[in-house]
């Protein structure tokens, strides 16, 4: 119990450190399986050659800045205009379920939302803009990275709100709010000073998780994103992927500067922070009450129900499309319908979804343990993991999967520990663990401990107390962790293929290959079997605390 | 690390994996022998359903007969397979590897075969072999010509066409210089996969043979020839067609099945395929309307050959001949060539087979929008892998990275 701690992090930082080591031989020229012995800087000189080079690097920076920049306005606007109401519980129920959609899902989705001949258009057209044939215009794939920002910011807008919803209570915000509006604040702006300064130190965390992700995505940046060139995640795996095998050396090369951006980004976020933060200060005790607040009430709740209905309406596309046998442009909705489709594919879905679930599931199991042991020991020797310890944990999140996969799974063929589920589970755990703690830790912290001092002068003994106190109240704050450590399992694909071989399947892995060939009736159906699978850990997180709470109606309310 | 790490691995396998003799193809008796009870992990491309449903079948016939269980694993791009075969070379893993065979050809074969990740020669000790039609289809021997050698064995011949929906486009143009006439009278209604992307390559060598003054220098290696002087008209042909291509040229579809969607959704008239029966199988799954046709160049199109590889260090190395054998049966090639499954056409040559084998190819309907094998014509030799590789890279620094 005690080693918790110590094994959770060797789980965690020991993968990651090992890969990125594995990585680095290769960018410095070293490579013996294609003759490469010569130790130098070529691969960086081949780098910084590529023609694309310097906007793959600010694609790769901007699109990550801006996209994380908008998700948190947005997620903090939410916040500020609606936490504590009633119209709230309502964008909570509409947005939670977007956690649960595979990025790739939701960015096909989206896709054929926006698109020339998409949905959107074929639903006015022709009789609205008289277009017969789809317009040729640059809307998908924009040199900016812009229709790429937009998808990833509604994908990670639930995820900073649930995050944040995690942390919020130990804000204490209806009493600040309170206390604000009684002095004439309005209710944004006293939110936005009173509450968000206490807030946001505490999913600084998840926030700079988004960053990373956002600035090195491959999947949504090769639906979405442009790749004239590329952002530079992308053009890593391509050069990953080429017959040429020297450019694995470039390759290399470049995952470790993917690395050294995704850095360089965040020190830059920190320093933004502390500006913002000075900035804000001033702000906060300038005195004025009000700063437009019934409109940006409005633009945050025109921004909720805009971010659920790109995902759900581009869900319900691709659902369509799964049923569809012709459907063309600018037909609003399929000229035919069959299940055939569903009756080709089906059977083999199946299979690969039962090992998703049992991946997902183990993985997850163990990471709600180990988090749990974690948490559990740091309360009772009265320890918390600070500071670097807990960047340590982070670290899956912040290094690109890219830089450090290759190198892992050398490591892995090295011990002949790859092939199996078993060697798929582990690594998947890895990025499991960091999001389970993400989401455990402050419930788990924000537990009011006056509960466990009166059980003990009643002569409970800790472990009593953890049992039939502790962890029956955090039920659901648990179930939740689980069903986001469930999700993040079943969207794996990079780890699923590296260390599996290719002989572990899941529904992500046989989406992905499917989506290259782009036949979007079975892009449909892996999308909804992806995103079904999840809903349904996400409704068991909801669902179970009622029922084994059937008899205490004080933490009903609370779950 | 690296390198106590690798031989600490090479310690442990020899320790655990009891060595296997590689079978001796020669001996086939033995060679089905060793296959029974075995799982052969076969790494083919998964992006395409028609495919797809062929390798299941091959695996079920496999199963049947010779008791070898097929397992298909579906890869997004071909050289994840051999990312993984150096991965385990790095690692020292030199036995009982992850993937058995690979559907390969082209420049992933040469950069396989020179860095020695292959098993063999075995394809030309398969009793089926003598079916293969060596005289008449260069390309079963040669790939990119790259000689063979027996590390490879085929099973499909593809060729290039292009397909075109004739109820925007009924007469397509049919060479390189009619087609970008065509494209500035109607922009954006034509484009190809984004090079480095294996077909959006291949459309650059056939615009090349097209357009260069010799193209019997594009058999020899890009080193010995004058490349700037060779490639000079191709550019200056591609300055004119990129602002026309769809989207202007600043985003392009990034495989080619992805060019089906666009056609189906009618962004595009006109596109490119390395399959003649293509068009006819999107048809018949309801892909494409059945306006689209096929049709090819005036000055003929690029053949090659599909082809499967047994990795070095394949653990199921019986077992994947015996599916390699299985796949050059007549009754396979039947099956494959059938547009309604797959519409790939046969190595096989029509002379060595009985009248029944001949009596159930020319009995397949090869479908409204494929070709004959008159219409077809001779296909032209891939040129050698180096251009593949070379027209890319420069197309990437002259067109891929303009936004």
């Amino acid at each position: 119990m005690r080693l918790a701690p110590l094994l959770t992090l060797l789980f965690l930082a020991g993968p990651v450190l090992a890969g990125l080591a594995g990585v680095v031989a290769p960018a410095l020229g070293y490579f013996p399986a294609i003759g490469a012995n010569d130790w130098g800087l070529g691969a960086f000189r081949a780098l910084f050659d590529w023609p694309g080079i310097s906007t793959a690097i600010r694609l790769s920076v901007t699109t990550g800045l801006a996209a994380t920049a908008i998700a948190l306005a947005v997620t903090v606007l939410i916040l500020a205009a609606w936490s504590g109401t009633r119209t709230f519980r309502w964008i909570e129920r509409a947005l939670s379920p977007l956690l649960s959609v595979p990025h790739a899902a939701a960015a096909f989705g989206i896709a054929f939302l926006i698109a020339p001949s998409g949905w959107i258009v074929r639903a006015i057209s022709p009789w609205l803009t008289g277009w017969t044939r789809p317009p040729d215009l640059l809307i998908l794939q924009d040199p900016l990275g812009i229709a790429m920002v937009l998808g990833l910011v509604a994908k990670e807008v639930p995820f900073l709100l649930l995050m944040a919803l995690a942390a919020l209570p130990q804000c204490q915000p209806s009493r600040s709010l309170t206390v604000a509006q009684s002095m004439g604040y309005g209710r944004v702006t006293g939110w936005l000073k009173a509450v968000l300064p206490r807030l946001y130190p505490l999913i600084r965390l998840p926030v700079y998780a988004v960053l990373a992700y956002s600035m090195s995505v491959v999947d949504v940046a090769i639906i979405l994103g442009p790749n004239t060139p590329p952002p530079l995640s992308v053009q890593v795996v391509r050069w990953m992927s080429q017959p040429d095998l020297t450019l694995r050396l470039t390759a290399a090369a470049g995952a470790l500067l993917q690395t050294g951006l995704v850095v360089g980004a965040l020190i830059t976020w920190r320093l933004a922070e502390m500006a913002l933060a000075r900035a804000g200060r001033r702000w906060a005790t300038g005195g004025a009450r009000s700063n437009g607040d019934p409109a940006l009430r409005v633009l945050a709740m025109a921004l909720a129900a805009l971010s659920a209905a790109a995902i759900f309406a581009g869900l319900a596309g691709l659902g369509l499309w799964s049923i569809t046998s012709v459907w063309r442009f600018p037909q609003a909705l399929p000229d035919a319908l069959t299940l055939s489709h569903w009756a080709r594919h089906g059977p083999m879905v199946l299979p690969t979804l039962a090992d998703t679930v049992l991946i997902a599931a183990s993985a997850t199991l163990a990471a709600l343990v180990l988090v749990i042991a974690c948490l559990e020991t740091e309360i009772r020797l009265r320890l918390r993991l600070e500071g670097r310890a807990l960047w340590l944990l982070y670290l899956p999140l912040i290094i690109p999967q890219i830089a450090f996969l290759p190198g892992l799974q050398t490591l892995a063929l090295n011990w002949g520990a790859d092939m199996g589920r078993v060697a798929v589970t582990l690594v998947h755990l890895v990025f499991v663990l960091p999001y389970v703690m993400l989401s455990l830790a402050d419930p788990y912290h924000g537990w009011d401990a006056r509960q466990a001092t009166v059980a003990a002068a009643l002569g409970a003994s800790p472990r009593r107390i953890f049992w039939r106190l502790r962890l029956s109240m955090l039920l659901a704050p648990a179930l939740t962790a689980a069903a986001v450590g469930f999700a993040v399992s079943v969207g794996q694909y990079l780890p699923t293929l590296l260390i599996g071989g290719g002989r572990v399947q899941t529904l992500t892995t046989e989406a992905v290959a499917l989506a290259a060939g782009g036949d979007r009736r079975v892009i449909g159906i892996y999308a909804l079997a992806q995103t079904g699978v999840v809903v349904l850990g996400f409704a068991a997180a909801i669902g179970l605390p009622r029922l084994v709470w059937a008899n205490r109606r004080g933490l009903r309310g609370a779950a | 690390m690296f390198r106590w790490t690798a031989a600490l691995g090479a310690a442990a396998l020899a320790l655990t994996t009891p060595a296997l003799a590689d079978p001796d193809p020669s001996d086939w008796n033995a060679v089905l022998e060793q296959a029974r009870g075995q799982t052969v992990y076969w790494n083919a491309w998964g992006g395409a359903t028609a495919t797809n449903d062929f390798i299941a079948w091959a695996g079920q016939q496999v199963q049947d007969r010779y008791g070898v269980t097929v397992e298909h694993v579906k890869l997004s791009d071909t050289a994840d397979a051999v990312s993984r075969v150096l991965a385990e070379k790095t690692a020292g893993k030199d036995e009982g590897g992850a993937i058995d065979l690979i559907w390969i050809n082209g420049a992933n074969f040469a950069a396989m075969k020179e860095a020695g990740l292959l098993f063999g020669p075995w394809a030309q000790d398969l009793p089926n072999w003598r079916y293969v039609d060596v005289a008449g289809k260069p390309a079963v021997t040669s790939d990119f010509t790259v000689p063979t050698e027996g590390l490879e064995s085929p099973w499909a011949m593809a060729q290039v066409v292009f397909y075109h929906d004739t109820a925007h486009l009924p007469e397509p143009p049919k060479s390189a210089a009619a087609l970008a006439d065509w494209a500035a009278a109607n922009p954006g209604r034509f484009t190809f996969p984004q090079p480095p992307d294996f077909l959006g390559t291949t459309f650059l060598k056939q615009a090349l043979y097209d357009l260069a003054a010799d193209p019997a220098l594009l058999q020899q290696p890009v080193d010995a020839v004058d490349y700037d002087a060779v490639t000079a008209p191709l550019w200056a042909w591609l300055d004119d067609l990129t602002p026309n291509l769809w989207r202007e040229g600043r985003a392009y579809p990034q495989t080619g099945p992805r060019q089906l969607q666009l056609m189906s959704d009618g962004e595009i008239d006109l596109a490119i395929s390395f399959s003649p029966g293509e068009a006819s199988t999107a048809i018949a799954n309801g892909q494409l309307p059945d306006s689209v046709r096929s049709f090819v160049l005036d000055g003929g199109t690029i053949g090659n050959a599909s082809f499967v590889a047994i990795p070095y260090n394949a653990n199921a190395k019986a077992g994947a001949m015996v599916l390699a054998d299985f796949l050059l049966s007549p009754e396979a090639q039947t099956r494959a060539q059938d547009p309604n499954v797959l519409g790939y056409g046969t190595v096989l040559d029509m002379a060595t087979l009985t009248d029944d084998q001949r009596a159930a190819f020319d009995a397949l309907d090869l479908g409204i929008a494929t070709l004959t094998p008159a219409e077809l014509g001779a296909a032209l030799p891939e040129p050698h892998p180096s251009w593949a590789v070379k027209l890319a890279e420069d197309w990437t620094a002259r067109y891929g990275v303009a936004q």
